[in-house]
This record gives C-alpha cells, structure tokens and sequence, in this order.
C-alpha cells in the first residue's frame, strides 16, 4: 500500500483514542469515522484503513465499544459503532495520560529551542 | 467464561466485520463515482485506497483469537523446546508414564470387557439374572422359571438356559461340544436375528415336550461346516438324538455368558431327550437353569425384585416342600450369575486399585523431577520474573510441559497396553472349555487413558507449583538456591520420594504376597495326592448308556486298566475334584428329622468306587473303606470327612453314627472317617464332604477313571486310550493327568500372581528410578561443597555418608510406611490370593531384601560419582 509521505505513523495509542473521542461525539459506520477524524483533523490526519478495522475490533474485544446494525447515509446496511460506558472511562483516564504527555512533550521542546 | 461466549458469537462478529468493510468500499467509491469516475473504475479505486481487503479482515478477526490461542502455541512451543533440550529427562518422564498408564489401560480394558461393558445385544442395560436370595445360589428350577415368566407385571420378558456340553455327531465325527439349553423365547427376548434360517420360538415349545431343533454358532459353522449354507435343514445328533439344524446365528452373538461361548443352542425342554433326568424340566426341586429377564420400560431393578419377593412368598405357599424359603435377587448378566461375577468383580477392583497406586507412584516420581526441574530453572525463572512475566505464565508454561510429556506417556501407554490386549484376547486359558475374554479397548477406554494423562500431568505439574509462586525473584538472583522446605527441613522432593517408596513397599509387598500365596497354593493339602496319576472322563450318557447299565462297564473299565502293567491302583468317581465343574452338593439332616424343610447344612457329596481311596491317596483316617459288598441290597453307607463329622455329630465319633439325605431314604451309616480337602477352589473354606460307593448312589453321568501309575504320562494315556477303546469305541474319552485338571482351580491364583507380579514390577522400577534421581540429584547438587570439603582434607566416605544419608534415610522410612500399608491391605489382598498375610515371615524378609537391594542399586552411581572427585578439577570448573 503506497504510503503518503506527509503522513506520520502515528504513536501508539493515539489511532483507539481519537476513534474513541470521535465516537462520544457521535455513534457513526466506519467509513463516517474515517472521514470525520480526516475533516476535523483538517486533513492533517489520515486513518489507514488496515488498521482502523483491526483497532475497532480490538476495541470492541475490550468491551469499549458496541456495534449496532443500522444504515450508512446512502441507505446500505452497515453497523454503528458507540461507545459503552466503560469506553467512556477508558477515555476520560486516556486523555489524562495523553494531556500530560503532550504537556511534558511540548516543555522537553520548547527547552531544546531555546 | 468470558471466551466461551466469544467463541459462540464469532460468527456474528466476523460478519458484522465483513458488513461494514464492504460498506466502507461502496461508500468511497460512491464518493469517486461522483468526482466522475465509471462505477468499475471507482471500485478498483476504493479498493486500492483500502488496501488488501482479505488480509486486513483476518487481521481484524485475529484481534478475536490471538490472546488464547497464540499463547497457548507459544507455551507448547517452548515446552517442546524444553524437552527436546533435555531428552534424558524428558524420556525417563515419558517411559515412567508409559509404564502407569499402560498397565491402568490394561487393567481398565480387562474391568471394562467383563464388567461394564454391556452384553452385545439390544437394551443389555435392562438385563437382568434372577437368582436366589441366598449369596451361592444362582440356578432356578423349570417349573418355578415358568412361575416367574408368566405371573410377574414389572418384565418384558423372561428367559431360561443352561450351559452344558454334549457329544455332537454329523455324519462321521463325534466331538465333544458346548452348547445352551434355552427357552424359546431366548432369542426374541435378546432380540438378535439369525445370519441363516431361524431361531426357535416360544411358540415351537409345546408343554415340556421336545422340540427337535438346534441352532450353530457361526464360529462352529464355519469350522464343523465350512459355512455350508446348505445345512440349515440338515440333522445333526446330539447325545445320538437327531436334531433338525434350522439356523445360525450371527457371527458376534456369542449367548449370555462372556466366559461360555456356546457351539449351539438347543430347547430347553430337550434336556430330558438329551439324557438329563426328566426332573430337568418338570420338577421344582432341581435347580439348573439360570434365568434371564428384560425389565419392562421404566421399571427399577428395586421394583421388580419386589414384584418377584412377592411371587416367591405365592410360591412358598403353595409348594411348602419345595419353594420354603424361596427368594429372588437381579444381578448383572454375563458371569454366571455371581458364580463368577463376585470373585471375578472382587479380583479386578483389587488390581485396578494398585494399577491406580502404580500412576500415583509414577506420578509422585515425575513430581519430583519436575520439583527439581524447577530449582534448576530458579535463576532463569526468576529472571523471568524479574522483567515482568507473571507467575501464572511461568506455571503454564511448566504446566504445558507436564501435559505434554502426559501425553506422550499416555499415547505410548496406550499403545504398548493395545499390543497386549490383543494378545490377551487370543488367549485360551482352558483348552476344554469354550472359554473366551475380548478384552480389546474400545472408546471408553481411550477416554479414560486420556483423562487418566491429562490428569496425572496436570497432578505432577501442578506438585512443584507452589515452589513457583511463593519463589521471590530477587531472594533467588542471589542466592539461587530455590528449594522450598515443606516442613521445616523436608524439600518437597523429598516428601515425594517418601511418598513414592511407600506406595512401591506396597506393590512389592502385593506382589511377593501373591507369589507366596502361588507358591502355598501349589503345596496345599489337597486331601488326595495328584502326582503320578492319570484322569480318563467319559461320559457314559453321552455314548448311550442309560443308568442301569453303568455299573457293568465301569466295573468292566475297572478290572482292564487294572491289568494295564505298570498301573498300580484304579479308582471310579463322579467328578473331577477341583476340575471343571466340580462339585455338587446336597441337604444333610440329622438321623431321626421328619421336618425336611430346614436342612442342618449343604455337603459336598461324590460317588466312589473302593478303590478309589488307593488311587487317589485320599487317606482314610478310621473306620473303613467300602467294598463291593456294600451294594444295593445291603444297608447304605457312607465316607465322611473331617468337617462333615464336625458339624453333624459335633465331639462324638462319627464311625458308627447315622445321618440322612433329603430324599428320605433309609440312614446312611457312617462307616469311615477320611480327610479333609479341597474341593470346589484352592481358597474354599474347609467343606464338609460326603462318599457314596457308586453302587449305591448314582449322583451324575460322569464317569471318571483316577489311574495311578509311575508310567510317563503319554505312554500311559496311550494304554487307556486303546484299553477303554476296546470296551467301547463310542466312549467319549477326555485324557489328561490330574495336575493339568487342577488348571482351572489354579487359574485364580496364576491370574493373581501375574497381575500382582507385574504390579509389583513396576513398583520396584518405579523406586529405583525415584531414588536413584533424587540420590543423583543431591550428589551433583553438592559437588562444589564437596570438593571444598576433600580439599580441606574430608575422608570420601564421611561425603558419601553426607550426599546419600538422607536419600537412604527415605528409603528405608518410605520402606517401613510401605510395609505398615501392605498389613493393612491384606484384607484386600485376601480376596485374590490363596492365603494372603503380608504377616509371613518370608514376604516381610523379601520385601525388606527387596526395598534394600533397589536401594543399592539406586544409589550406587551417585556415591560411586562422589567418590570419584576430584577437588582441584571441580574447584578450577565450578
């Protein structure tokens, strides 16, 4: 699969949070997840779709998620992806550790630069 | 059970998956198609986009299954490794386990064909024997069967036989075969079908008349008839009566009884034809037939037991003399009713018990292994443990080992016990009986040569577990000796070897009681002396004879064998004593009863010539032998022996004295006293005995000639071949010398001693095999000490005495406690061997001989390597 270079790997982790954080936000197919981290994100953030499945699976294993049977935009059949509560826990204690990561990181560089 | 749901909903999962995967497709190309692309062009595009659709679908089924099914893989793969590393160990585990298993798989294949296994027909689970009440007593008479058949409410139905053997003739053979009296219901009831022709039915029975029919065997058909399927239709003559062959049975219907497999099957109610007493059929006082009931659907064994109670207290009333006391138990069909099934029930639970004590001791003895394994592995557990992995890993992993080599070991056991049984099953203990045993393993013997591995491989795994969990990581980086202590100074190898050394005193002693038990058996007084005498059986019903002319040919038998050179006495009695068959007995009641309800007690009871005492070396201790002047004009006497005189006439001597039978003859006089002997089995109690001379009673149709002679035994049964042969050449002759006769009476002792033999085999490797690791273990353990200590000037022997002082300490303490084990199983032990008491001098001398003889031998190599060290070598390798 050719790789856009703009793209970085992203760290681990980061892919099951946003896909939880989108999915508090509003229950939604996989494609929808796709499209909608692609635009909140402005573009900045591209899901391969060879991991986003296997991540909601993994998810779902881990009793975060719960799929539901329903319909896309266009009327096909497909399954709705929500968050359980436990998913909602998960996500709360997740974006604790990612905040203060990103607070640590963000110092550690602005030390560097200066 | 969380997996357990998972497992059933992945279905569903993987189709959800699939589902919105190919919504996922369609929506992007969706989206191109509307940027302009043609609808084939925007699918190969999403697809594109997507990537490869099947490999990311596995891998997002693969986040469903890798936990379990990954680790498990990783756990036997390492487990593999392990034991690939270390076949030593690995194939002493193996071999150890193959020895448990393979000897439970053989015993259980044995328990299993002759006990839980079902009869080989249809609903064998609602078979039922009707016996007495009485424990001993399992044949009925034919009219209280017909009494039984048609007035109970809770069977199906209910059938007669009777095993029996015959002179069957076609054309021109006679042989002597073995064969069913049977009810014509006995088939239908049974509901097996014929291969050829018909069986007989209840409706060919008309009364107690004859029916002239016989059914074969497929194995005698093939064999007497070449498969001939032309002889349905054919007579065949039986005890010289014609009978109409009107069909064969199918090859794997071999009758109701395992240890019986008939030749033919022949109606009940020509046992009178044939040349039994017509009492066969019409009187109620002779019992001979077993009887076989189907139990109605839903009707317990409890309720139909109280359905028949309530028919005997009927019969009771109405037959005083004969059916006093009558009463039906149900027991298990296929062994004779319990004229086998008891001792043969008894016999194998005591050999599956050690079989089960042999896995325990192989298994404490892989517990041990396994415990050491684990202190030798203490650093690399603890550097496990150190960086992260969980103490439930390491013990899994340890616990796939354990399955793994229990597998193995099972498999291999399995196996090995497969070869043997199949030789089993070929086995002919007897060749003058039509004795049988499939004892082939079937499903529910690999299920339980399964469960039996897994288990003792989870048990054995398991044993060092504890050490694992309590190990701390950081104690054991520095100090690396991670033994743990049991109580306070016991290493948990060490109670192990205890264990195991006890349980395999115990096997040992099992076995060298059955070896001595053999051993007194075979020098058991007797009551007669079988060396150096010749058997010759006939059956003069058989050739044709009818009662009244026995005694001219058996006197006539008498006087030519007499004149045979070299044969020095010659004698005539109804039985073989202790052979096939042997005995009957019959109601004594003191001189004077006229109630002959209540009988003073049942007597073993023969038919003698005079000459018989000489021939047998039955020993007449005083009184006097019959003549044949006590004939059937002169006053009736009799032979008693010991016991007999005992329980009827109690300290006054019985020469002199008078005693009568049930059928309310004149007295009998007892006119001599003979010894006590053995009878029925080597392991009866003393029986009391009655002799009769033949010209007075006439007890059955079998005449045997007991022939004394210090001819070789082949010479002289040529000479009576061609003697009696001579007299009549019809005479159906068995030949054999008394010693071969006693087969059967010895069979249960063999058997024993075989079994408990191998037993005690495995025992004793089993403890060599356990002390020589443990002793190996703690020598090579303490190498560097030792050295050490030589190089400070210590002698070698005070180190032997330090490496296996403790090892030897276990073994004997092990010893003790295995002995104290074996007084208290005599009991046990008693009901298979002949005489069993681990209390004899010689077993208690042999087995500590024996426990110290496998101690030397186990802890030779290890004391010969520390004395062989060699300081400076090991001080510069350590």
């Amino acid at each position: 699969m050719a790789k856009n270079p703009e793209h970085r790997d992203l760290f681990a982790g980061a892919l099951e949070l946003m896909i939880l954080h989108s999915l508090r936000v509003k229950p939604m197919h996989g494609y929808a997840l796709v499209k909608h981290i692609q635009l909140v994100s402005d573009d900045l953030l591209h899901i391969e779709e060879g991991s986003l499945y296997p991540a909601l699976q993994r998810l779902l294993r881990a009793g975060l998620l719960e799929s539901k049977e329903g319909t896309s935009a266009k009327g096909r059949p497909t399954r709705i992806y929500r968050l359980t509560r436990e998913g909602i826990k998960h996500l709360e204690h997740e974006k604790f550790g990612f905040e203060t990561m990103f607070d640590g990181i963000t110092r550690v560089l602005a030390v560097s630069k200066a | 059970m969380e997996w357990v749901r998972r497992l059933f909903s992945r279905r569903r999962r993987y189709q959800d998956l699939s589902i919105s995967i190919q919504e996922h497709l369609e929506e992007k190309a969706d989206e191109l198609m509307e940027q302009g692309m043609s609808r084939e062009e925007a699918m190969q595009a999403a697809r594109r986009a997507f990537g490869n659709v099947g490999l990311i679908e596995e891998r997002s089924r693969e986040e469903w299954i890798w936990p379990e099914l990954e680790g498990l893989r990783a756990d036997l793969k390492y487990a593999l490794r392990q034991l690939w590393k270390h076949p030593a160990f690995s194939l002493t585990a193996i071999l150890t386990l193959t020895l448990g298993i393979g000897a439970n798989v053989v015993v259980f294949s044995v328990l299993n064909a002759l006990i839980v296994r079902p009869l080989n027909v249809s609903d064998p689970q609602r078979l039922y024997n009707v016996e007495h009440k009485q424990h001993g007593w399992y044949t009925q008479s034919y009219p209280d069967y017909l009494d039984y058949r048609d007035r109970n409410r809770t069977f199906d139905g209910m059938a007669a036989y009777d095993t029996f053997s015959a002179a069957l003739a076609t054309r021109q053979t006679v042989t002597k075969n073995f064969g069913y009296l049977a009810s014509g219901n006995y088939f239908d009831i049974l509901g097996v079908q014929p291969l050829l022709g018909r069986f007989f039915h209840a409706n060919d029975e008309h009364g107690t008349d004859p029916a002239p029919y016989i059914v074969l065997s497929y194995d005698f058909w093939r064999a007497r008839f070449n498969g001939d399927p032309n002889v349905v239709g054919s007579t065949v003559s039986l005890n010289k009566q014609p009978l109409m062959v009107i069909g064969v049975a199918q090859k794997e219907f071999h009758g109701t009884e395992l240890f019986f497999w008939p030749d033919f099957w022949t109606p009940v109610t020509n046992g009178p034809l044939i040349g039994f007493s017509h009492h066969y059929v019409d009187n109620r006082s002779t019992h001979n037939l077993f009887v076989l009931g189907k139990l109605n659907p839903g009707v317990t064994p409890q309720q139909a037991s109280d359905d028949l109670s309530s028919i005997c207290r009927q019969l009771a009333q109405e037959y005083p003399m004969a059916d006093y006391g009558l009463d039906a138990r149900l027991v298990k069909p296929g062994l004779m009713g319990d004229l086998w099934g008891d001792s043969t029930r008894d016999f194998l639970a005591a050999v599956m018990a050690l079989a089960l004590l042999v896995l325990l001791a192989a298994c404490t003895n892989l517990g041990s292994m396994f415990a050491a394994r684990a202190t030798d592995r203490s650093r690399e557990l603890a550097i496990r443990l150190a960086i992260g992995s969980s103490r439930w890993v390491i013990l899994r992993g340890v616990l796939a080992e354990a399955i793994l080599i229990s597998l193995a070991g099972g498999a291999a056991g399995t196996l090995l016990a497969s070869a043997l049984l199949r030789v089993l099953s070929r086995w002919q203990p007897f060749v003058e009986l039509p004795f049988h045993v499939i004892v082939l393993p079937d499903a529910k013997v690999y299920i339980v040569a399964l469960l039996l591995a897994v288990g003792s491989g989870i048990f054995f795994g398991m044993l060092p577990a504890r050490q694992i969990r309590r190990s701390d990581a950081a104690q054991l980086i520095k100090s690396s000796v991670g033994t743990e202590m049991l109580f306070r100074r016991l290493a948990l190898r060490e109670v192990l070897l205890f264990a195991q050394v006890a349980l395999c005193t115990l096997l040992v002693t099992a076995s060298l009681v059955a070896l001595r038990g053999m051993e007194r058996s075979l020098h058991a007084p007797l009551g007669f002396q079988p060396q150096g005498v010749m058997l010759a059986g006939t059956d003069l019903t058989m050739a044709g004879y009818k009662e009244e002319q026995f005694l001219p040919v058996q006197k006539r038998m008498l006087q030519e064998t007499a004149r045979i050179p070299g044969v020095s006495a010659v004698g005539i009695i109804d039985r073989t004593i202790l052979g096939e068959g042997c005995c009957g007995s019959e109601s004594v009641f003191p001189a004077g009863t006229t109630d002959f309800r209540k009988e003073l007690f049942d007597s073993r009871n023969f038919s003698i010539s005079p000459e018989y005492l000489k021939a047998s070396g039955m020993r007449l201790l005083s009184g006097r032998n019959f003549t044949w002047h006590d004939d059937a004009d002169s006053p009736p006497v009799a032979l008693v022996n010991v016991t007999f005189a005992r329980m009827m006439f109690g300290n006054t001597p019985a020469v002199g004295q008078h005693f009568l039978l049930y059928r309310g003859q004149l007295p009998k006089e007892v006119v001599g006293l003979v010894e006590d002997g053995k009878y029925q089995s080597l392991t009866e109690d003393p029986q009391p005995a009655m002799f009769f001379p033949l010209t007075q009673e006439i007890n059955d149709d079998y005449t045997v000639l007991v022939v004394r002679s210090a001819l070789p035994p082949t010479e002289l049964a040529a000479m009576l071949d061609r003697t009696l042969s001579n007299i009549d050449r019809n005479l159906p002759l068995t030949l054999h010398s008394w010693r071969d006769a006693l087969d059967l009476a010895f069979f249960p002792a063999r058997a024993a001693t075989a079994a408990l033999g191998i037993m005690g085999l495995l025992g004793a490797m089993l403890a060599i095999t356990g002390t020589f690791g443990v002793a190996t273990y703690s020598v090579s353990k303490r190498m560097k000490e030792f050295g050490i200590r030589l190089a400070l000037g210590a002698a070698r022997v005070e180190l032997v005495r330090t490496a296996l002082g403790r090892p030897l300490i276990l073994l004997l303490s092990g010893s003790i406690a295995g002995l104290i084990l074996g007084m208290l199983a005599s009991r046990l032990l008693a009901q298979i061997v002949y005489e069993a008491t681990p209390r004899d001098p010689w077993v208690l001398a042999g087995t500590i001989l024996t426990m110290t003889l496998l101690g030397l031998l186990a802890t030779w190599l290890p004391a010969r390597q520390s004395l062989s060290i060699d300081p400076a070598r090991l001080l510069r390798e350590e």
